[in-house]
C-alpha cells in the first residue's frame, strides 16, 4: 500500500517541474514588508500583470455571455458621463468664459480628466468591491491562489462597459485640441501624453488606497468614491472657480491637481491660482511614482491587518 | 469499526515518519471591539484557537470536527496562510504558511462547501483553463489530472455547460476537480457534502476515497455530517473552545465519551423488569427489554446471565451512535 502510494506520488512529482523551484529555499528572517514575495519585485509585478490579464479575460468573456446587456450598459455609461459635458455646454450657452477659461479650454481640461479617470476606473475601478468581499468572506478564496491578491481584487468583476467613459473623454479631448489657443511647442506636445498617463496612474493609486482602507472600514467605499468620482468631476472645471483652500487640498492632500490642472495650465498658458513654482507643472510622473509607493505600502498594511484579524 | 483504532492513531501517537501538516502550540487570539455606547468601545480578546498541537502523516484522511465556533475554520485558515497565527509553529509540506502563502498555494487545494470558485457564466471547462494558467500546470499533468477527475467524478457531459446551470451536487464535484488539477499535496475540504442529496454525497465520498488511495493526497476534512467521517476517516479530531478534545481512531471515541452500548433482549413472554448486574434497564416494551452497559465492557457475561436465568428468544447489541457520543463530548467540555 505504502509502496503503491510512493509510486503514484513519484509520478505526480515528475509531472510538475518548476513547482518545487518556485521561490527561494526559505523565508528570510523577520517579517519585513516584502516577506511574502516569491522573488524579486520585478518578477512579482510581472506575475501580477499576468494574473490581472488572465482574470480580466474571464470577466470579459462572462460579460459577453450577455452581449445585448453589455452593449446597452456601455452605451448608457457613454451617455451618462457625456451628460457632464452637456452641462458644461449648457453653461457656455449663457457665458463666454468660466473661471477665465473659454469653452475649448474647459473641454481640454474635461477631456484630459475624463480620459485619465476613465483609464483608472476601467483598470482599478473594481477596488471598491473589496469591502464586500471582506464582509462576506470571499476574499479568503483569493488568498488561496498563487498570484498577488491586489491583481485579483483589481480584476474582480472587471467592467468593460466603463470603456464608455474613456470614449467620451477621448472624443471631447480630441475636439478641444485643434480649438484651444496653444502654441504647440515640443514641450507642450510631450506634456499631453504625460498628463494623461500620470493622471491615470494617480487616480489608480487613489483607488488602491481606497481599497486598502476597506480592510479597516468595510463600508468605506463611499468615502473613496467621493475622492475618486468627486475629484474627477472637480478636475473637469478650471481651478479658478473653486475656493482656494479646496484647490490647495486637491493639490497637496490628495494630489489630484497633478492629474491635469498643473500640466494643463502650462499648456494653455494660464496662471496658476496658487502661484506654485513652474517646475511643478512637470512633476506629474514623479508624483505618480510617489503615489504608487504609498499605495503599495497602504495595500500591504491593509492585507497584513486582514491576515491578523480575519475581518 | 473498532479495529480501525489501531495503535498508531491513539491520542498520544507520534505521527508517521513523514508528517505533512505540523502544528505546535498554535494559538489565534482575536481582538474584538464592541460598541457599548455612543463612541465608546470595549475591547476584549477571544482565543479562537488555544494551543493546538497535532501532526498529520502524508496520505492520511483526517476528520476535523467540532461545533460551530469551535475554531475549525480558524485552524484551516492558518493552515492555508489566510490568517497568521498569534503564537506557535505551523508547517505544511515544510512551508510556513504565514510567510510563504503564495508558494504554499501551489501545493494545497481547498474546497469550501459553501462557496464556489467556479465561473458562474462560463462553461465549466473555462474555470479549469484558468486554474491551469494561474498555477502554470504543465500540459501533460493537466491533461492527466483533468481526465482522471472527469472520469471519476463523471464530469464529461458537464464540461461545456455554464456553471450557473449545474446542480449543487454537480457544482461541488466541479469544485473538487478544480482544487486537484495542480496536484496538491494536501487537500482541505470544508463541509464538502453540505446541502447535497444522498446520492451526490456518496459519490463525493467515493471519489475522495479513491483519489486518496491512488495519489496519496493528504486530506483534512471538516464536516457536520458524521457519515462523511465514518466512511472516509481513520482518524478524527474533535475540537471545542479552540482545543483538541480528542485525537484518535473513530472507535476510540466511544471509550472516551463514556458512551454506552445497548443490549436488546426478546424474551418468550412478558416479564417483570429484569435485574441485570453491570447494566441498567432502559426500556421494557412487552416481551422486549433493553439494557445499557458501558461501551468498554464485555457483553458476554451479561448475555450468559440473561440466558441462564430467563427464557431468552433473541438478542442483539447496538453500538452507540457516533452523533450521541460526540454530542456528549461537546456537552462535557
Amino acid at each position: 500500500m505504502a509502496e503503491a502510494r510512493a509510486d503514484a506520488r513519484g509520478g505526480v512529482r515528475t509531472g510538475l517541474p518548476g513547482q518545487r523551484a518556485g521561490g527561494p529555499g526559505g523565508a528570510p528572517g523577520g517579517y519585513g514588508p516584502g516577506w511574502d514575495r516569491p522573488d524579486s519585485s520585478v518578477r512579482r509585478a510581472r506575475e501580477a500583470v499576468r494574473a490581472y490579464v488572465l482574470i480580466v479575460r474571464m470577466w470579459v468573456r462572462s460579460t459577453m455571455a450577455y452581449r445585448t446587456s453589455f452593449v446597452l450598459t456601455a452605451l448608457g455609461n457613454f451617455a451618462a458621463t457625456g451628460l457632464d459635458f452637456a452641462t458644461i455646454l449648457l453653461m457656455f450657452s449663457h457665458i463666454h468664459r468660466l473661471g477665465g477659461f473659454t469653452l475649448p479650454e474647459v473641454a481640454f481640461l474635461y477631456g484630459a480628466c475624463s480620459t485619465s479617470f476613465g483609464l483608472a476606473d476601467l483598470v482599478m475601478g473594481s477596488m471598491d468591491r473589496l469591502g464586500r468581499r471582506v464582509r462576506d468572506g470571499t476574499l479568503d478564496t483569493l488568498l488561496l491562489r498563487p498570484v498577488p491578491v491586489l491583481a485579483q481584487v483589481a480584476a474582480d468583476r472587471f467592467a468593460l462597459r466603463r470603456i464608455g467613459r474613456i470614449t467620451q473623454g477621448v472624443l471631447v479631448f480630441g475636439w478641444s485640441l485643434p480649438r484651444v489657443d496653444v502654441h504647440w511647442t515640443t514641450v507642450n506636445v510631450l506634456i499631453v501624453p504625460m498628463m494623461l498617463l500620470s493622471g491615470g496612474v494617480i487616480f489608480s493609486t487613489v483607488f488602491v488606497v481606497g481599497g486598502a482602507f476597506q480592510f479597516w472600514a468595510q463600508d468605506a467605499s463611499e468615502v473613496q468614491n467621493s475622492v475618486t468620482y468627486g475629484g474627477a468631476t472637480m478636475l473637469q472645471y478650471p481651478p479658478g472657480i473653486f475656493a482656494r483652500d479646496l484647490v490647495r487640498g486637491v493639490t497637496f492632500v490628495v494630489p489630484l491637481a497633478f492629474v491635469n490642472w498643473l500640466p494643463a495650465l502650462r499648456v494653455l498658458g494660464e496662471p496658476d491660482p496658487l502661484g506654485l513654482p513652474g517646475w511643478l507643472d512637470f512633476a506629474s510622473p514623479a508624483v505618480a511614482a510617489v503615489c504608487c509607493v504609498l499605495a503599495a505600502a497602504a495595500w500591504r498594511a491593509g492585507l497584513r491587518t486582514y491576515r491578523s484579524t480575519g475581518s | 469499526m473498532h479495529d480501525l483504532n489501531g495503535p498508531s492513531s491513539g491520542p498520544e501517537a507520534v505521527a508517521g515518519p513523514d508528517p505533512v501538516i505540523e502544528l505546535e502550540d498554535v494559538e489565534k487570539v482575536f481582538d474584538v471591539r464592541r460598541k457599548t455606547g455612543w463612541m465608546r468601545r470595549e475591547r476584549h480578546q477571544v482565543r479562537a484557537v488555544d494551543g493546538i498541537t497535532f501532526s498529520v502523516p502524508r496520505g492520511e484522511i483526517v476528520g476535523y470536527i467540532g461545533p460551530n465556533g469551535a475554531g475549525k475554520s480558524t485552524t484551516i485558515k492558518m493552515l492555508t496562510g489566510i490568517l497568521n497565527p498569534s503564537a506557535g509553529r505551523i508547517r505544511v509540506d515544510g512551508i510556513d504558511p504565514a510567510r510563504e502563502r503564495t508558494r504554499l498555494a501551489r501545493r494545497i487545494g481547498v474546497v469550501f462547501g459553501q462557496r464556489t470558485t467556479l465561473w458562474w457564466d462560463l462553461p465549466l471547462r473555462d474555470s479549469y483553463e484558468l486554474v491551469r494558467r494561474m498555477y502554470r500546470i504543465p500540459d501533460a499533468a493537466y491533461t492527466r489530472n483533468l481526465d482522471a477527475c472527469v472520469e471519476l467524478l463523471d464530469l464529461g457531459p458537464l464540461l461545456e455547460v455554464p456553471v450557473r446551470q449545474l446542480s449543487l451536487g454537480q457544482r461541488m464535484r466541479g469544485d473538487i476537480a478544480a482544487a486537484l488539477l495542480h496536484d496538491p499535496e494536501v487537500l482541505y475540504l470544508d463541509e464538502p457534502t453540505i446541502g447535497l442529496d444522498v446520492v451526490s454525497k456518496s459519490r463525493v465520498r467515493g471519489f475522495l476515497r479513491d483519489f486518496n488511495a491512488e495519489r496519496g493526497t493528504t486530506i483534512l476534512l471538516t464536516t457536520h455530517d458524521l457519515t462523511d467521517i465514518e466512511s472516509l476517516c481513520r482518524r478524527v479530531m474533535v475540537i471545542d473552545h479552540g482545543r483538541v478534545m480528542y485525537d484518535g481512531g473513530l472507535g476510540g471515541l466511544h471509550d472516551t465519551g463514556e458512551s454506552e452500548r445497548t443490549l436488546v433482549a426478546d424474551f418468550a413472554r412478558e416479564l417483570p423488569p429484569v435485574e441485570l448486574p453491570g447494566a441498567r434497564l432502559v426500556s421494557a416494551d412487552g416481551p422486549r427489554q433493553s439494557f445499557a452497559f458501558p461501551a468498554g465492557a464485555s457483553a458476554a457475561p451479561l448475555v450468559a446471565e440473561l440466558a441462564a436465568k430467563h427464557p431468552l428468544v433473541d438478542l442483539s447489541i447496538r453500538e452507540p451512535a457516533i452523533e450521541e457520543v460526540i454530542a456528549r463530548m461537546y456537552g462535557a467540555s
